[in-house]
């Protein structure tokens, strides 16, 4: 307890040294983002860092960073990641913050301790063991924020990819695109079921052109997609089946029987408005 | 205790089940149906369910019994008006009605059974 006080004042004094070597070091490392972040800014937030660490070095004797005491410089830190994250730092890029400010204190125990060996190791050892925690968990939280993106970015193609478009009175089309997994067929179904009582369609045309693979289990997504769309009275229609889809298909014992099938959404419109009654005819 | 109402059109009845059904009204619906078809000879059903909006396994296989039922009875079945979320509930089900006409409403389910019978005498008709 008595060293890390110790260790404490022996910042403190040197915080100024420090500060610079750090600055120094962050901005010599070749891997500074000028473009993102300026020195200013960078000034600040180390400024920002290094008093909460202090103030949680003094708090918190031995505990480690996920003690009580280090919530302030958890949060900074988290921030600092979470916005650097969103600006296009890397994760090293990101993670240099802390790790650059290794260098310029372990020089300063070095020689600060340098009649005392085991003293000097000790505390090597325990800051050392502190600040890659602490750079750690940067990255953690820049790799959680990144996820977030991803998620939220997963959230809107989504709402994106399914539209479900009017091709004439009684008939609407949903071009799929994109692979597809239960949570999209759920989507694709009930905005198609939606719309088939919207606009009272009783042709629906689903068209798979855009679906790069069609294993069993999307094939039954879709089954179950046309099943509905039956039950509700219309007449469901899939097209745009690839040479290479329908081989799979049959190869994987998957038929489609029972179900109208097209080769184009050309051909599947065609059919469709015979359907209802119309037919396309050159004009003379 | 509650009762759908069965209509007599023509050839054809019409059944508008307006509220949320239990079981005991599916069975009694199969029962007072079947009777009716055998009484007045009807060619045709049609099942309007657009008020209803929650179906559970027993409700869509009575459904599924009655449209059966009907057809043996040499009456054709339409069930019209199916909500989205009802159709999505039977097919997770399992029950895809195979062999039961649908249709989107009453109108477009009348002229189905319209053209089945039509088309039924111009068949028997003779040439």
């Amino acid at each position: 307890m008595d060293k890390q006080k110790n260790i404490l004042s022996f910042l403190n004094a040197k915080q100024d040294k420090i500060l610079q070597e750090w600055e120094k070091e962050q901005l010599s490392a070749g891997k500074f983002r000028a473009d993102l972040v300026s020195p200013d800014e960078l000034k600040q937030q180390m400024l920002d860092f290094w008093n909460s660490f202090l103030k949680a070095l003094e708090q918190d004797e031995q505990g480690g960073m996920f003690q009580e005491g280090w919530k302030p410089v958890r949060s900074f830190l988290s921030e600092l990641s979470r916005s650097r994250a969103k600006l296009g730092f890397t994760p090293s890029e990101t993670a240099l913050f802390i790790f650059s400010l290794k260098k310029p204190i372990f020089q300063l125990i070095q020689e600060a301790f340098q009649d005392d060996l085991s003293r000097q190791q000790k505390e090597l050892w325990n800051l050392n063991s502190l600040l890659d925690a602490l750079g750690l968990f940067t990255t953690e939280t820049y790799i959680k924020s990144k996820e977030e993106i991803i998620r939220r970015q997963q959230e809107e193609m989504l709402e994106l990819s399914t539209p479900v478009v009017k091709i004439w009175e009684q008939i609407v089309a949903v071009p799929l695109i994109g692979t597809l997994d239960s949570a999209r067929t759920q989507t694709v179904m009930e905005n198609l079921l939606q719309e088939i009582v919207a606009v009272s369609a009783t042709v629906a045309i689903i068209d798979i052109t855009g679906v790069p693979t069609v294993d069993t289990l999307v094939a039954q997504h879709l089954i179950k997609t046309v099943s509905a769309a039956r039950l509700m009275g219309a007449e469901c229609i899939i097209s745009g089946i690839r040479p290479q889809i329908a081989q799979t298909m049959i190869h994987l014992g998957v038929s489609f029987q029972d179900i109208t099938t097209k080769a184009t959404l050309a051909e599947a419109i065609k059919y469709g408005l015979s359907r209802i009654g119309y037919r396309i005819s050159k004009m003379e | 205790m509650e009762q759908i109402p069965i209509l007599k059109l023509g050839k054809f009845l019409l059944v508008t089940i307006q509220v949320d059904m239990h079981d005991q009204m599916a069975l009694r619906l199969q029962d007072e149906l079947t009777n009716r078809i055998v009484k007045e000879n009807a060619k045709g059903v049609l099942i309007d369910i657009s008020a209803l909006e929650i179906v559970d396994s027993f409700i869509g296989r009575t459904l599924a019994n009655i449209a059966a039922m009907a057809r043996i009875l040499d009456a054709e079945t339409v069930i019209v008006g199916m909500q989205p979320a009802v159709a999505i509930t039977m097919v997770e089900l399992g029950l895809s009605l195979p062999g039961v006409r649908t249709a989107l409403n009453v109108e477009r389910g009348m002229e189905i059974l319209n053209n089945l019978l039509q088309e039924d005498s111009d068949a028997r008709s003779p040439k």
